[in-house]
């Protein structure tokens, strides 16, 4: 560990984060282009994007289970080390939680050999200052997931759960490793309603009592008003805003996070403005803003109006830095602040 | 009678109960819906609480061990009880379904417009091969995808684009009610609202009856006339979108509307709303009402009294002793 106070600096983050994939026909696909996050202790931190944005590329990064091409990962400040040592001795403190609890769950595999296997890894009995032994260490992290009695699920397989259940159980089996932070890739979206909420709150609980720092991925803006403290919106492997979640969710910059905003299902809101087709091919990324080709604000002439319409075409943008106050990257937004702090 | 007001999906009573080596489950127990011509209902509520086993009666598809009784109605047909060659020109023609997990419910080695195709070909089989082939481009083009498309294997389209041939191929043989079982879930935000977007417009231009099922209130309050809400194969309460989202009555339509935070609430900072305990265990339904339990506002009565849906107000059927007390 760091003698210098670590708790003032990011717990983990990346820099100038790039990871390419190369296609068979030669082509290479940039998943991630440039994306400096960082997460504190006790921080919760929300990536948010469609599918295709690179938001799961950049969790499984984050924790070590991908390489960036270029960039690197830190964790207190110390560069990640890809070797088995360097990664077991991270993923005792970093630990991600998988989307979809049915499928991450080995079927044939009880309640209590799913949450054991990380506890035996990690050689987790041996370091515990308590003492505990290893059964006592898988109930206290069931109850810690709030899943109680403990006991009564030891012997449970993953199909005599429900939903809210095994999800539970994977949080659990993070939580037996004492990490520092957990990492979950849309820890809900497969859940019901009504236990969406309890799972919600689940994390928050070990934000404020075991003092973790917490980063979701997902396409959910409800969650993130629920829980984040900041969020970083991503669209075809880049950061295109970023700020506290009041600040994204309710004072938006990028036409980007504007219309994901106008989505949200609501009854009285914005007039929903529903970009047509998806994020495009990483392996063809457009010129100037990334953005441009699905742009409402090009499309309606504002851009055209405050003369930015060409730099959108044309001009990249700069990488939006980790830290900091409320940014986007944007170049109508850019111009648009700039005339609010002269008039 | 006016094409407007005709019924097209009638439910009177409707129960369905699977016989199980443990006892009957009761899956549906006493269900009544109606979907007209050009309007849109929806039916809201969790995993288990006999949603999917609804969807299953309208064209009876439900599983052989599955008792159903009550009155399912398609088009002024009784479903139930109809010969198996009626029951074969009402599926696809007068009424089609939309599955949960239709992006899995594509043959991956079969191109998709072969697949919208065979629809067309076993309802018409006279149909030339030109004939069948222009149809399915202007159903793809109807879907918001060019008839190139058609060409793709499934493997080849995101799951917007699978969730777009999957209601192509169940507008193929032009019916008149559209079943949507969960149709937007695992989609993202932006393509959610594309998909909504396009089954309102289908509504609107077709002039078709929709029933959408999903656990998730919010998208059935975007796109729904009226909204059921069902808990432990029940209705507990029913009424027009906007009043089931913004001021639902029943103490669960209330945990299913909070679930959902309204962004820029600050009630809803680091306070996600939820709801302990699970659904009830069909086999062994708590007395009184089912859902007491797990109600905040549940008292002693609640356990002792099974409270049958009772209109409030007009439109409004609410099943909770409950509601209009303090």
């Amino acid at each position: 560990m760091n003698d210098t106070d670590p708790a003032d600096g990011p717990l983990l983050e990346s820099r100038g984060v790039q990871v390419e994939f190369v296609a068979r026909s030669g082509h290479a696909a940039r998943a991630l282009d440039s994306v400096d996050v960082s997460v504190r202790r006790g921080e919760v931190l929300a990536i948010v994007g469609e599918s295709g944005s690179g938001k799961t590329t950049l969790a499984r990064t984050l924790v070590g289970l991908q390489r960036p091409t270029t960039g690197e990962v830190l964790l207190e400040g110390r560069p990640l080390v890809y070797s088995t040592r360097g990664l077991r001795r991270l993923r005792s403190r970093v630990q991600m939680v998988l989307q979809d609890a049915s499928a991450s769950l080995n079927p044939r595999q009880t309640v209590y050999e799913s949450v054991a296997e990380g506890i035996r890894l990690h050689k987790r009995v041996a370091s515990d200052v308590q003492g505990r032994n290893e059964g006592q260490l898988v109930a206290a992290a069931l109850a810690e997931a709030g899943l109680r009695p403990p006991e009564r699920l030891f012997l449970r397989y993953p199909h005599e759960l429900s939903g809210g259940q095994k999800q539970r159980v994977l949080i659990a089996g993070a939580l037996a490793l004492r990490p520092e932070l957990i990492l979950a890739d849309e820890p809900v979206s497969s859940l019901d309603a009504s236990i969406r909420g309890e799972i919600l709150a689940l994390l928050l609980k070990l934000r404020e009592e075991l003092g973790m720092g917490v980063v979701v991925v997902t396409h959910d803006l409800g969650l993130a008003w629920n829980i984040a403290d900041r969020i970083a919106v991503m669209y075809l492997g880049r950061v295109v805003e970023c700020g506290t979640t009041e600040e994204v969710l309710t004072a938006p910059k990028h036409p980007y996070t504007q219309a994901l905003l106008s989505v949200v299902p609501e009854i009285e809101h914005l007039e929903p403005v529903v970009l047509t087709g998806e994020v495009p091919d990483p392996s063809r990324i457009p010129t100037g803003c990334r953005f441009h080709p699905r742009c409402p604000a090009l499309a309606d002439g504002s851009a055209e109006s405050v003369g930015v319409a060409q730099a959108c075409r044309a001009e990249p943008l700069e990488v939006l830095p980790a830290t900091g106050d409320h940014r986007a990257a944007c170049h109508l937004a850019r111009v648009l602040s700039t005339t609010e702090r002269v008039g | 009678m006016s094409v407007t007001d005709s019924e097209l999906l009638t439910m009177q009573g409707l129960s369905v109960s699977y016989q199980t080596v443990e006892g009957p489950l009761p899956a549906v127990r006493g269900v009544d819906l109606v979907v007209r011509a050009g309007e849109v209902v929806g039916v809201a509520g969790e995993s288990g609480c006999g949603k999917s086993t609804l969807v299953s009666t309208v064209l009876r598809l439900q599983p052989r061990d599955a008792a159903v009784s009550g009155l399912v109605e398609v088009l002024g047909q009784d479903v139930q009880t109809i010969s198996w060659g009626d029951l074969r020109a009402l599926r696809w023609a007068g009424a089609s379904i939309v599955f949960q997990g239709a992006l899995h419910s594509l043959n991956p080695v079969q191109r998709v417009g072969a697949q919208i195709a065979e629809a067309i070909r076993v309802h018409e089989p006279g149909l030339s091969q030109a004939r069948v082939g222009s149809r399915v481009t202007e159903l793809l083009e109807q879907v918001g995808l060019t008839g190139a498309r058609g060409r793709a294997y499934p493997h080849q389209l995101s799951g917007g684009q699978k969730q777009r041939v999957m209601i192509a191929m169940a507008l193929a043989c032009r019916p008149q009610l559209i079943v949507a079982d969960e149709p937007t879930t695992a989609l993202d935000v932006m393509v959610q609202a594309q998909i909504l977007d396009l089954l309102g417009d289908l509504v609107r231009d077709l002039g078709v009856g929709l029933l959408i099922i999903s656990h998730d209130l919010s998208v059935l309050a975007e796109v729904c006339d009226r909204v059921l809400v069902m808990y432990a194969g029940r209705v507990v309460e029913a009424g027009t979108a906007a009043q089931i989202f913004t001021d639902p009555l029943h103490p669960y339509s209330q945990a299913l509307s909070g679930a959902f935070p309204r962004i820029g609430d600050p009630a809803a900072r680091y306070a996600p709303a939820g709801l302990a305990g699970d659904p009830p265990d069909p086999r062994a339904l708590p007395s009184g009402c089912s859902f007491s339990p797990r109600c905040s506002r549940a008292v002693d009565r609640c356990s002792q009294i099974d409270p049958p849906l009772v209109e409030v107000a007009a439109g409004r059927p609410v099943a909770c002793i409950r509601v209009g007390e303090p």
